[in-house]
């Protein structure tokens, strides 16, 4: 009974990740193949590169990935410099109004920008930045969870560290180059691969932000390449969504560890 | 020094500060105002509860929050159950563990809207790989995402094979933690595997479990991408969700204040949802 218990439960582990991966081998299947082999499946299907041709022919993918890498990198890089500054302030320094303005940062935690979506829009048009990289970037750059996770390993350095870097004569900025963010560095990789993958994966804002090719990013890019009335074939389809998701995935499996833990150590907080 | 300290303070978050304002607090201000003040993309001089009446008369919005709820209520469950099971597996002696927590982290990691078009071309309704497999037993097939019985459904399908993998990971991190000697205490007095589990390892992982709740609840609010690729809300909003016919309302009617009306009652849901986790839910799980 026990052992066949066991078997049971081991074929449903292997079949739920079987069923997890295929919409991947199936895309990777129909991508390699010509057309009429997207749902016949056979060993002697003959092999072609020509689907990759033709989405990347079809569709401005390098613009595209170039926008996707240019506003991920943006974010990536605002955010870490805000936060920083922020978390520091909020953990290591005494000033009024502190509480408030903890809970005004808290707030963005539950009403993330992407629900503004009509407001946000607005105010964007004012500034004229309809259509940039910065309009997808800038709702971004102060991000809650990048405060809080900074601020709770700020909280854990010695202060002595801190007092002994300015009797050397250390001014603020460089008390926090030079001491918090060395020792914060496992919270800087873990928050970098989970704002990376986020933001790479995002869609609904730079959606209603970005109108050309200009600065539309891949995720935006495919939802209109995937959309029946363009007239692609399933396996150009296939192919040109292994290129979107190409660089991301390789990042993934190289950093695979880092990206597990990152996502663990950001969700505990 | 003092008064030096407090400028230094200020100015560290300053940059922050202004963005986060200027990009949630100052729309949230504002949404609130244009669903009173609002008509059409027009502002009125006076006050009205026009869109809040029309919120009330609208059946559509009724058909969507039955929708979000249902969709609420099918995939938090299980999505949950799936993640557990998963981290189970993967945290147990199994070989080839590491592929199949690689296989069942994927598709966390790639964007919603690239796998959605794979989704989309298993769910269509001639060529389709889902009816292709079920004429191989002799069944007609369905139309997956054009029949208005079937189409959330099929999303929820997707949201799940998407977010069991993302919540195994909080699951795993959470058995590591849970003390050996337990088990061995029950290995001792011989207990089955299903009561370790029903009487050690679940109530360990409440705290995990309602964390991972409350979130799951956040994504059946906040995630709508699929919907763009999938059905688009159809067939007649059969699988309209709130977000959605929020976008659908500002960018697609152009009735921004009714849109900021119904902002507002996503608003009132996630702030009610936080409020939830804040207060009942860590005041109950705090053992730790």
């Amino acid at each position: 009974m026990n052992r066949l218990m066991h078997v049971l439960s081991v074929s449903m582990a292997w079949l739920i990740g079987f069923i997890w991966l295929f919409p991947l081998i199936y895309a990777i299947w129909a991508a390699v193949h010509p057309s009429e082999y997207a749902t016949r499946f056979s060993l002697f299907a003959p092999l072609t590169m020509d689907n990759f041709k033709e989405a990347w022919d079809q569709a401005p993918f390098l613009r595209y990935m170039l926008n996707t890498i240019v506003i991920t990198s943006l974010i990536l890089v605002g955010q870490l410099v805000l936060c920083t500054l922020a978390a520091y302030a909020l953990a290591r320094m005494e000033f009024v109004g502190r509480g408030i303005i903890f809970g005004l940062v808290l707030m963005q935690l539950m009403v993330v920008p992407e629900i503004l979506i009509v407001e946000n829009y607005q105010t964007l048009a004012g500034l004229n930045l309809i259509d940039t990289y910065w309009g997808v970037a800038l709702p971004y750059f102060a991000s809650a969870f990048g405060i809080f996770l900074l601020r709770q390993t700020f909280k854990t350095v010695p202060e002595d560290l801190e007092n002994a870097a300015r009797i050397e004569g250390c001014s603020l900025l460089s008390v926090i180059w030079n001491v918090y963010v060395p020792l914060a560095k496992p919270t800087y990789l873990a928050f970098s691969l989970v704002s990376i993958s986020y933001h790479w994966n995002n869609f609904l804002w730079p959606l209603v932000v970005t109108n050309t090719e200009k600065s539309r990013p891949l995720t935006v890019g495919m939802s209109i390449f995937g959309a029946p009335e363009s007239g692609v074939d399933w396996s150009i389809i296939s192919a040109g969504t292994l290129i979107s998701v190409g660089p991301l995935l390789i990042l993934f499996i190289l950093f695979q560890r880092q990206f597990v833990q990152s996502f663990m150590q950001a969700g505990i907080k | 020094m003092q008064l030096n300290r407090q400028i230094q303070a200020w100015l560290l978050l300053l940059p922050a500060l202004c963005l986060l304002v200027a990009f949630t607090h100052y729309p949230v201000i504002k949404t609130i105002a244009r669903s009173f003040f609002g008509f059409g993309t027009k502002w009125e001089d006076n006050a009205s509860l026009e869109n809040y009446r029309f919120l009330l008369e609208d059946e559509v919005l009724l058909q969507v929050l039955s929708n979000s709820f249902i969709y609420a209520a099918i995939t938090v469950p299980v999505s949950i159950i799936l993640a557990i099971a998963m981290a189970l597996w993967v945290n147990s002696k199994m070989i080839g563990k590491g592929i199949l927590r690689t296989a069942y982290f994927t598709p966390t990691v790639l964007p919603m809207t690239s796998v959605a078009n794979i989704w989309l071309f298993f769910y269509s309704p001639e060529i389709g790989l889902l009816n292709k497999l079920l004429a191989l037993v002799g069944h007609s097939g369905f139309n997956w995402l054009g029949d208005p019985s079937l189409s959330l459904y099929s999303l929820m399908a997707m949201t799940i094979w998407k977010e069991a993998g993302f919540f195994m990971i909080f699951y795993l991190a959470a058995l590591q933690t849970i003390d050996n000697n337990l088990y061995h205490a029950a290995s001792i007095e011989n207990a089955s595997k299903w009561t370790v589990f029903r009487r050690i390892t679940f109530p360990l992982l409440m705290p995990t479990t309602l964390f991972v709740m409350v979130n799951a609840l956040l994504n059946a609010f906040k995630l709508v991408d699929h919907l763009f690729i999938l059905t688009k809300g159809g067939p007649n909003n059969a699988s309209n969700l709130l977000l959605y016919y929020i976008f659908e309302n500002a960018f697609s009617f152009f009735d921004t204040a009714y849109a900021s009306a119904l902002t507002v009652l996503l608003l009132v849901i996630l702030v009610g949802l936080a409020l939830l986790q804040f207060g009942v839910i860590e005041k109950k799980v705090h053992y730790r």
